[in-house]
């Protein structure tokens, strides 16, 4: 609540010309619920701020937003957002955003969630609803640990790099993210790291309000478990190697995006395509097949006009 | 012949097998959305569902395994479907998960298993009553549940919108047990009209859009009631859904008394409503020396066991489970009080008849006629356990 007196003050006591008293949008947020569990230099938080700033810029409605997250530090974020949101079962994320999703299409649905949580335990699902191409947006922020158990070993933990399951170093190959989403029918596949916040908005905007299975992987420090085990300097440190050693290569080939270590990070959108989504081509099919017999789903028809 | 204004209901007389008529049950309970995953006794159940729902308005989809179909149809029930899944054996271990959360989250569903023998790939093609036990405590922590075990596949068409019903009224996940023998038996199966079938409608929130709502406040639903009003997504309540301990708000609680409130309402929001959920058969009960209880496809081996048992001069009392959980724990207390025996027939090596045990309290003796599953009971047995009982 903005408050004249209070502004005044805050002014004169900091010398600044401005001062906000809220976070400008707190109104995707869900106040009461805060502080956050995040570790300070963490880059969930970041992340959640370029969404909430790529929601308020995309002109959706919020009623027709839907925020699902599994489980893990990223998987608190659906519980910080003042929109329907659904903390839902370790790696089912996409699953449960999969029946909502076919349910009530007419709600955006983004699937908000960590690397451990959407692609070793819930690998599955992501295959799967890449290649259905369902009509969501699938945000993975990727610390290369799980962080919400203590810094284990992930299928994104580096070649070398120490986990607390993995004390002498994965010995691993880890996912390309890009790739995987690319090879498995993804329509939009991008990748930033939480230093690029302009960029990670706008694809994040970009994402969800593209029809069909979108994907985006956010690069985030976890300072309290990966940076620190793994001697990365602290998360000030990570941002800039971010900013020294990413590359932008839009519409680059994804398999050519792999993250190894003292090499390019390499930034950008590397697939924006079309392909008709799961909801047309069924209804395409049924029509043809069971014509007059054929009757679409009523909530189905928001989304076909 | 089939309303066309309601196609969902095939009124008239059918000759169809459990399966299928589970299926109808679900159609025509208003179920519109399916989720499942291939699994033998079970597929033919989904196999009727995808066939029938495109011309009924609803929606399948075959998910990837069983953990996908059991989680999707539970975000579709918040995007505000009728939602069901149909598995069996090692397909009903990996959905334990998601039976929690739809306890932890109250979310109606119903899931019918159609039981064969195990444990791990067993007998798929066989029937057994072994995951009695799984459907109670097979979810971790504590939680009550609602299961229904058919014996007929009329009565697969009849329970199965007795589960979507009483899901919706208790917002908890409903198990339609059934095995592979009800599953796939042929039988006259009768399909009432549309209107003489009762739906219980789902309790949805009076809060207009953008109001204050809490997803887990009983206050809108008056005193004493134990079951929030619930929502859908879209409608401007904002619920924030999590398999968490929570408070009112939906928002996660890691407290004594948040996880004291929490399990204590939603178990007795089913406790406390046994008269109404408990569904039991009792015949000659009354001056038996010996009931014999049983419950699905076993039930029905019962019978010629007991009509030879009679005409030896035994008297034979019946108690068929309609609803196995929760337990009729009130009345076999009652009945250990004046018979001499109780002989719980069940097609495993004795889970039914440990909840017989502890409320028999040692007041009457009780017999157990097991089997492992792949075929039904021989009444000789049965008959043999009756003799036995009295001696």
């Amino acid at each position: 609540m903005s408050n004249d007196t209070n502004t005044d003050v805050l002014v004169a006591e900091t010398g600044l010309e401005e001062v906000v008293e809220a976070h400008p949008t707190m109104d995707w947020l869900r106040e009461e619920r805060m502080p956050h569990i995040w570790c300070p230099g963490c880059g969930v938080g970041t992340s959640v701020n370029c969404f909430t700033r790529a929601v308020e810029d995309s002109g959706l409605k919020r009623e027709d937003i839907t925020i699902v997250s599994g489980i893990g530090c990223t998987g608190r974020v659906a519980g910080y957002l003042r929109l329907d949101s659904f903390h839902t079962t370790h790696g089912r994320a996409i699953a449960f955003a999969t029946g909502l999703k076919l349910a009530h299409p007419k709600t955006t649905v983004v699937v908000y969630s960590g690397d451990g949580d959407l692609f070793a335990i819930g690998g599955n699902h992501f295959i799967h609803a890449a290649r259905r191409n369902v009509d969501m947006t699938v945000i993975c922020v990727n610390n290369f640990n799980y962080g919400m158990t203590g810094g284990q070993l992930a299928p994104t933990t580096p070649e070398f790099y120490a986990a607390s399951t993995a004390p002498y170093g994965s010995t691993e190959l880890p996912f390309n993210l890009p790739y995987l989403a690319q090879s498995c029918g993804a329509v939009y596949v991008a990748r930033w790291t939480v230093f690029h916040v302009r960029q990670l908005q706008k694809a994040i905007k970009e994402a969800i309000l593209k029809t069909g299975f979108t994907f985006v992987e956010v690069l985030s420090p976890c300072p309290t478990l990966f940076v620190r085990r793994n001697k990365l300097g602290g998360s000030l440190a990570v941002l800039q190697d971010y900013k020294e050693r990413s590359v932008v290569k839009n519409g680059l080939d994804a398999r050519e995006v792999d993250l190894l270590p003292d090499q390019p990070i390499i930034c950008g959108k590397f697939v924006d395509t079309d392909r008709q989504n799961y909801i047309r081509t069924a209804v395409e099919q049924m029509q043809q097949k069971l014509g007059d017999r054929y009757r679409i789903p009523d909530t189905w028809q928001d989304v076909l006009s | 012949m089939p309303s066309t204004d309601t196609p969902h209901v095939l009124t008239g007389a059918h000759f169809i097998d459990g399966d299928h008529a589970a299926a109808e049950g679900a159609l025509a309970a208003g179920a519109n959305f399916a989720a499942g995953y291939p699994i033998t006794p079970s597929t033919e159940v989904v196999e009727r569902l995808a066939a029938r729902f495109p011309s009924t308005g609803g929606v399948f989809i075959q998910m990837e395994d069983e953990l996908a179909a059991s989680i999707a149809i539970q975000g579709a029930v918040w995007g505000g479907a009728k939602a069901i899944t149909v598995t069996s054996g090692p397909g009903f271990s990996l959905m334990m998960e998601h039976l929690g959360y739809g306890v932890m989250t109250e979310t109606p569903f119903v899931l019918v298993n159609v039981q064969r023998g195990g444990p791990s790939t067993g007998l798929p093609t066989m029937p057994a009553q072994a995951d009695i036990m799984q459907a109670k405590w097979g979810s971790h922590g504590d939680y009550e549940i609602i299961a229904l075990a058919p014996s007929s596949p009329q009565e697969c068409f009849d329970f199965a919108i007795k589960c979507f019903n009483l899901s919706e009224k208790y917002r908890v996940p409903v198990l339609l047990m059934m095995d592979e023998c009800v599953g796939h038996m042929l039988e006259r199966v009768v399909i009432p009209e549309p209107d003489a079938i009762n739906i219980h409608p789902r309790h949805m929130t009076q809060k207009p859009f953008g109001a204050e709502y809490k997803p887990y406040s009983t206050d809108e639903c008056g005193n004493g009631c134990m079951i929030p009003p619930m929502t859908k997504v879209g409608m401007g309540h904002y619920p924030h859904v999590t398999g968490l301990t929570h408070d009112d708000r939906g928002y996660p609680s890691m407290t004594v008394a948040a996880q004291n409130n929490l399990m204590r309402r939603l178990t007795n929001k089913i406790k406390q409503n046994v008269d109404d959920i408990i569904m039991i058969e009792e015949t000659d009960t009354e001056n038996a020396d010996v009931i014999v209880m049983s419950y699905g496809i076993s039930s029905r081996v019962c019978h010629p066991a007991i009509v030879r048992a009679r005409k030896e001069g035994l008297r034979v009392g019946f108690i068929r489970l309609i609803t196995v959980w929760p337990f009729p724990e009130q009345r076999i207390r009652e009945l250990a009080e004046s018979v001499e025996a109780f002989v719980v027939v069940e097609m495993n090596l004795g889970q039914m008849v440990r909840e017989v045990e502890r409320c028999a309290c040692g007041k009457a003796s009780v017999h157990l006629v097991g089997h492992t599953g792949g075929g039904v009971h021989d009444p000789e047995d049965i008959l043999a356990a009756m003799r036995e009982a009295v001696e």
